[in-house]
């Protein structure tokens, strides 16, 4: 999920991709605290106000809401028509969702986490992504499937499977998968906008997280461009990437192999079901000093190679 | 309730006890008196396409000793793992079971242990009445070594497979085709079992659901659905989820029967039915009309979709260890005190399982890739640095 690239000194900087191409974006100066909890809510609530053709669907997300507390308030302000409690069935509420998508509206579907998503995965792909290449313009989805994604905290192996890959591998599909509160604002409120289906990847941990947040970023019309990458923070001896590694390592071996002086690496999830013992977890997990160790390689810091497990 | 001794011969069973009351050591039921008794059930069963069994239900005094002593285990167990969770010494999810006890009990009453269970994460209490240990379960909700999964898997996937109970499962709905295709498996092989596939009035609705059953009725499948209805999925009432829940009728060509699920007598006369039926006919459905008293996982308090007066008034009226308490008393087979040193015998074993579960070291590193596939061929695979980590497959 990492990659760790190391180039020649050209005053390049340090690029952050999301999904793919460069280009420079600064980050503003801080003033403000925000979760990323409130930054999702906040741009769901601007949204929907905005628009009265967004609505939200998905379990336990109005009288209960929400499973993560995302759609806090937001019954209560629009009302049952479109904040929607559905049954424990998602086939059933994501293919009705895209079927609303195709009528015109802009439905947000909530997945409790995506590990739910593979039971609702044909509408996503075959129902969604697909549409507006088949119908040659004349059925965009305009739906945005949101949910927590990836690794928790001891939930198990049923329950911390990361999708990015899977969703990032289909044409028809944008996928998205911010950080901070600024990002999960701008580009949800992106992501609702857009004329495409769009699969939002959260992450459970990352909720109660606070970032600093400019007054730009509060304005509701703030909103991010899709598909441009952030850089987090510059510097010129090496590259940390975040996104599906492998499609990174193998875009950038293929398009710019001259510039490479060490052999790009992925950091990534253990090959395993996610176990549940607190030590066997952060194993299976990508932590600091493994990115530590692999940047220190790609700079030819001498690290030496530690046994097999 | 209605009740009737077909034997006098025994005297007091009480007078038995006392003598046995005070060896401290003493760890199974006290009485082993198998003279019949006759119980009758709370309520009479309502059904679907198909006859009601009796409201009469053969006992004996083993059996309510072992009912109550299994059940006050069960809920013995669930509140400590509260304590447990709260004390951070369990983590991720924990999905309590207390105040369904009466189902795996009387389930597990009418059966053998050739007939498999399967149901989904709130499965402790199942896997002890399938045999499972209190060492087995604290170890696992800690993530140990001794765990039912060596700490692999965590509450929400207990298992048994020597014992026929196939876990443990976190996806709603999924354990339902999965306990078809043991009922499958179980015809294929004229094993002249059955399976019980378990699962909740949210997972009712779930399409998979009808698909198995359709498949399990075409091919006349000797399985036993059971919706154990505590009338809340996760934060959702029964009524906001499903447009139909009469659960016991949902199969529509599947009979069906309603069923009292605070009652472990009912729920072993409905057991004993549906396996008789689900041998000869093919699919049946059991709806157990049941409550948890617990939120629906440790994370969610439980409240704020349901009053406190109406779990309490559950509580009070349908306490399912309490309804097998007054049947013992009332039929003198024990004392109030009795009782209570059963239940203070209790608390000690789940205490000192919890002591041996604390004592118990965490799973070995290598643990990390063990049991990824059943048969390795020798193939490498990596952790999180590829170039730090990397095993064959054992």
């Amino acid at each position: 999920m990492l990659g760790i690239v190391r180039q020649k000194m050209l005053g390049q900087s340090l690029l952050k991709i999301r999904p793919a191409i460069s280009v420079l974006r600064s980050y503003s100066s801080a003033a403000k605290q925000m979760t990323v909890r409130e930054a999702l809510n906040s741009a769901l609530d601007e949204e929907m106000s905005a628009d009265p053709k967004v609505f939200l669907m998905g379990e336990e997300v109005g009288e209960y809401q929400g499973a993560y507390k995302i759609s806090k308030g937001l019954l209560e302000k629009y009302g049952p028509e479109r904040v929607l409690d559905t049954p424990i069935t998602e086939a059933g509420f994501a293919g009705i969702g895209v079927g609303a998508a195709y009528y015109g509206l802009k439905p947000v579907v909530e997945f409790m986490t995506f590990n739910f998503s593979m039971q609702a995965i044909d509408h996503i792909i075959n129902s969604a992504a697909k549409s507006n290449y088949m119908s040659a313009g004349q059925m965009s989805v305009p739906i945005v499937f949101r949910g927590p994604n990836g690794a928790a905290a001891g939930v198990g192996a049923q329950h911390s499977q990361c999708y990015a890959s899977w969703y990032a591998s289909c044409p028809g599909l944008k996928v998205l998968s911010p950080y901070s509160s600024e990002d999960a604002r701008g580009l949800l409120k992106a992501a609702i906008r857009d004329p495409d289906p769009v699969v939002f990847l959260e992450n459970e941990l990352l909720y109660g997280e606070s970032f600093p947040v400019s007054d730009e970023v509060l304005d509701s019309s703030f909103c991010l461009p899709i598909g441009k990458a952030k850089i987090e923070r510059k510097g010129k001896d090496v590259t940390i990437t975040h996104g599906v590694g492998a499609e990174i390592c193998a875009s950038v071996v293929e398009e710019s192999f001259a510039y490479l002086d060490a052999p790009v690496e992925r950091i990534a999830g253990a090959d395993v079901p996610m176990p549940y013992a607190a030590n066997l977890e952060r194993m299976a997990v990508p932590q600091v000093e493994d990115i530590v160790r692999a940047a220190k390689r790609a700079c030819y810091r001498a690290v030496p190679l530690a046994a097999a497990a | 309730m209605a009740l009737s001794r077909l034997a006098s011969s025994s005297s007091r069973s009480a007078d038995l006890l006392k003598p046995l009351c005070s060896a401290i050591s003493l760890r199974r039921p006290i009485s082993t008196d198998t003279t019949p008794i006759t119980v009758e059930t709370s309520v009479p069963f309502t059904s679907h396409q198909c006859d009601t069994p009796s409201r009469s239900v053969q006992t004996n005094a083993k059996e309510l000793f072992t009912f109550f002593r299994d059940m006050a285990l069960m809920r013995r167990m669930e509140i400590a793992a509260d304590s447990l969770y709260k004390a951070k010494l369990i983590r991720g999810f924990c999905h309590l079971y207390d105040g369904q006890e009466a189902v795996a009990v009387g389930m597990e009453a009418a059966i053998t242990k050739k007939d498999c269970i399967i149901t989904a994460y709130r499965d402790h209490c199942t896997f002890v009445s399938r045999g499972g240990t209190l060492l087995e379960v604290f170890a696992e909700l800690m993530g140990r070594q001794a765990g039912c999964s060596r700490g692999k898997g965590g509450s929400m996937h207990f298992y048994k497979k020597d014992s026929n109970f196939y876990g443990g499962h976190g996806i709603v709905g999924a354990q339902v085709p999965l306990g078809c295709g043991l009922a499958f498996a179980q015809k294929y092989s004229k094993d002249e079992a059955v399976t019980f596939a378990l699962y909740g009035d949210g997972a009712a609705n779930q399409g998979q659901l009808f698909e198995a059953l359709n498949i399990s009725a075409l091919w006349d499948l000797p399985a036993i659905l059971v919706c154990e209805n505590n009338h809340y999925g996760m934060g959702t009432a029964e009524w906001r989820a499903a447009k139909s829940p009469a659960y016991y009728k949902r199969g529509d060509y599947a009979p069906g029967l309603k069923v009292d699920g605070m009652d472990a007598f009912a729920v072993k006369q409905a057991c004993t039915f549906a396996k008789e039926h689900a041998l000869k006919n093919g699919p049946i459905i059991l709806e157990m009309d049941t409550y948890r008293y617990h939120g629906h996982s440790m994370s969610d308090p439980g409240s704020t979709y349901r009053t406190r007066d109406e779990i309490t008034g559950v509580r009070q009226e349908r306490d399912p260890v309490e309804r097998i308490r007054k049947l013992i008393l009332s039929h003198d087979l024990a004392t109030e005190k009795e009782l209570k040193d059963i239940e203070k015998e209790i608390r000690k074993e789940v205490d000192d399982a919890i002591a041996q579960a604390k004592e118990n070291p965490l799973p070995e590193s290598s643990e990390l890739f063990t049991n990824v596939y059943a048969k390795g061929l020798g193939v490498e695979s990596f952790g999180a640095d590829r170039k730090e980590v990397r095993a064959i497959l054992p």
